[in-house]
């Protein structure tokens, strides 16, 4: 299967490869380094001249009780996003492979909120759940319920999450749904036929089958969950009420470029890098393991 | 152990009807298989029987309880699928025990009834293995071995061996035909390949387009097929159709003669034809000869014979009793 080109030369696989290069060097080496370099130096508040301080930045940060604080919210929201967005995909997609008529349209339909780029979405649902003019927190008010995000914390949790976890939710239900149509349909009915009834099935054949499906959209969604949900959190609650929905990027953000800080700024990116690193090289090692390919 | 009925079975997709009343009794031990060209209804029949489908009308029976309505798993059967449908994930030994754990037996009788099965099937040391690192014929085996565990009332097979090579099928043919004896359970089988039907059946099953043409013991249905479809079909090479007028029969529309059954001459009998090519197997010859209107007719003889030589003319000739009339509408006279 495996077809292995030869190069005489070095010149040409050179330069097939510069262009990936080239780019990874500009938006991915170069900025890492710039950001490696900046956590090493405290700026004056005018911007004028900085002084270099070693680790100072990260001591500082480690002894930080709002920067630990948005560790355990990070964990809190991509934990949640993760769950909330896989759970409900995966339910879909169970719903959609039984469907026979109309699979196309239910399809198209579910897909259509992957296509509404974060930021849209924060202010589609901040507008919903605004605590004046929304919709959502109105009915609410009906029902005798207070909503009200931007003072309560968990509320604004819970917004955040169900604003982050929406479109993606489309993107994991295309993965469920192919995970779900590629076992065999032979094999669930020797299940049946061997005595097990749907929930014996799906516990014991379409789980671990779907397995490897699952361990990709995991890694993918923490890694959402972790960068790109920054617009859905910039939108809706500026990472308020009292920094209850500040997750790392979004403190990279504020400390940096509202509260211009770059050096700390600088030093959390570096931070965030290696968690990142880190999370994904455990991932692949230890969950891994545990799928059946 | 059990017996089994289909009382006028039909099925229908919407409009369209696929199994047009089928009737069949199986005793107990029997082994029947059910054979026809691909797009014919005998998959179908079978997941019917087997629960996986549903049935329009008529009634199933299994050992004299309607199952019509029962889950799949509630029919007491086990069924051995073309593409073994083995789980994937699972050693050897879990596909085999998955359903007995699902019936909640006690381990140690798990533990004895797949080493019984394992032992039979000669899979013991592949029990810790997984399906993928399994050849074909043992992964085959398998997806027996998990029926037998079960001890069902009925066997069901759909195409086992159609994914095996040629000499592998030959050799598990037999394994199935041994063990079936062995274990003295009623079996449906359902095949396109005639030759698996006449070795494997005790009485066989011809289907045509939704409907039972021929049931019967397989040298039965050879010898006296009953429909112009079944003598097409049973028999290789294919049995030679003319038009009854073409060989002065007054009767029919049609009439078949078996390639073997008919002797080719230099002096004048029926019908005059050349020689268009010949396929020497050995054993046997199959001469292909040209009737003047261009018809192809197929003779089958003896490999010791002489080859006749391509482009001569010959006569064919054949015993009236040979012959096999058939009516407009396709059944025998």
């Amino acid at each position: 299967m495996e077809k292995r080109v030869i190069f005489k030369g070095w010149m040409l696989p050179a330069l097939l490869l510069l262009p990936q290069i080239v780019i990874t060097a500009i938006f991915f080496f170069y900025p890492a380094g710039q950001a490696i370099w900046q956590s090493m130096f405290v700026p004056d508040p005018f911007g004028l001249k900085t002084q270099f301080v070693g680790l100072g930045n990260f001591e500082y940060l480690l002894g930080d009780p709002y920067y630990r604080a948005s560790f355990v919210t990070t964990a809190i929201f991509s934990g949640l996003v993760t769950v909330v967005s896989m759970g409900v995909a995966l339910y879909l997609a169970i719903l959609a492979d039984r469907l026979i008529k109309g699979s196309g349209t239910y399809r198209t339909l579910l897909i259509w909120p992957y296509a509404v780029a974060p930021a849209v979405a924060g202010v589609l649902w901040m507008f919903m759940f605004n605590t004046r003019v929304g919709v959502v927190a109105w009915y609410l008010g009906l029902l005798g319920y207070d909503w009200n995000h931007v003072l309560d914390e968990a509320e604004a949790m819970g917004l955040v999450v169900v604003a982050s976890s929406w479109g993606r939710i489309s993107y994991n239900f295309l993965f469920f749904l192919a995970g779900l149509q590629a076992i065999p349909r032979s094999v669930i009915e020797a299940a049946a036929i061997d005595g097990a009834k749907f929930w014996t099935r799906f516990r014991t054949i379409v789980w671990p089958l779907l397995s490897p499906t699952t361990f990709f959209l995991l890694v993918v969604n923490v890694v959402y969950a972790f960068f790109e949900t920054f617009g859905v959190i910039h939108t809706i609650t500026a990472g308020g009420p009292q920094q209850a929905t500040t997750i790392l990027v979004y403190k990279v953000y504020s400390d940096g470029f509202v509260g211009q800080d770059l050096g700390s700024s600088a030093a959390q990116s570096v931070i965030l890098l290696l968690l990142v690193g880190i999370l994904t090289v455990i991932q692949f090692k230890f969950i891994e393991r545990r799928v059946h390919y | 152990m059990a017996t089994l009925t289909l009382d006028n079975v039909r099925k229908s997709f919407g409009a369209t009807d696929v199994i047009h009343g089928v009737n069949i009794d199986v005793a107990d031990g029997e082994f029947i298989v059910i054979v026809g060209p691909s797009g014919c209804g005998k998959s179908t029949l079978l997941r019917m029987v087997a629960g996986l489908e549903g049935i329009t009308s008529g009634e199933i029976r299994i050992g004299d309880k309607r199952v019509n309505e029962a889950e799949p798993m509630e029919r007491n059967i086990a069924m051995v699928f073309q593409n073994y449908a083995l789980y994937p994930h699972m050693s050897v030994f879990d596909n085999m025990a998955y359903g007995l754990k699902i019936a909640k037996t006690p381990k140690d009788e798990i533990a004895a009834r797949v080493a019984v099965a394992a032992k039979l099937l000669q899979l013991e040391p592949y029990l810790d293995r997984k399906p993928r690192e399994l050849s074909g014929g043992q992964r085959q085996r398998v997806a027996m071995g998990r029926a037998i565990v079960r001890k069902p009332a009925v066997f069901l097979f759909d195409e086992p061996l159609s994914n095996l090579d040629a000499k592998l099928r030959v050799q598990m043919r037999l394994e199935i035909k041994q063990l079936q004896r062995e274990l003295g359970v009623t079996s449906l089988y359902v095949t396109h390949d005639q030759v698996e039907a006449m070795t494997l059946a005790d009485r066989m099953i011809v289907m045509n387009a939704g409907k039972a043409d021929q049931i019967g013991k397989p040298l039965e249905v050879y010898e006296n097929p009953q429909t112009e479809f079944v003598a097409g079909f049973i028999g290789s090479p294919a049995t030679n159709f003319m038009p009854a007028g073409s060989v002065g029969v007054n009767v029919g529309k049609t009439v078949g003669i078996r390639p073997e059954h008919i002797q080719l001459t230099d002096s004048p009998t029926r019908l005059q034809a050349r020689v268009a090519y010949c396929e020497a197997l050995g054993a046997e010859t199959l001469v292909h000869l040209r009737l003047p209107h261009g018809q192809l007719i197929t003779v089958r003889q003896g490999g010791h014979l002489p080859l006749p030589s391509e482009g001569t003319d010959l006569w064919l000739g054949w015993h009236d009793a040979a012959m096999m009339v058939f009516g407009e509408d396709g059944k025998r006279i």
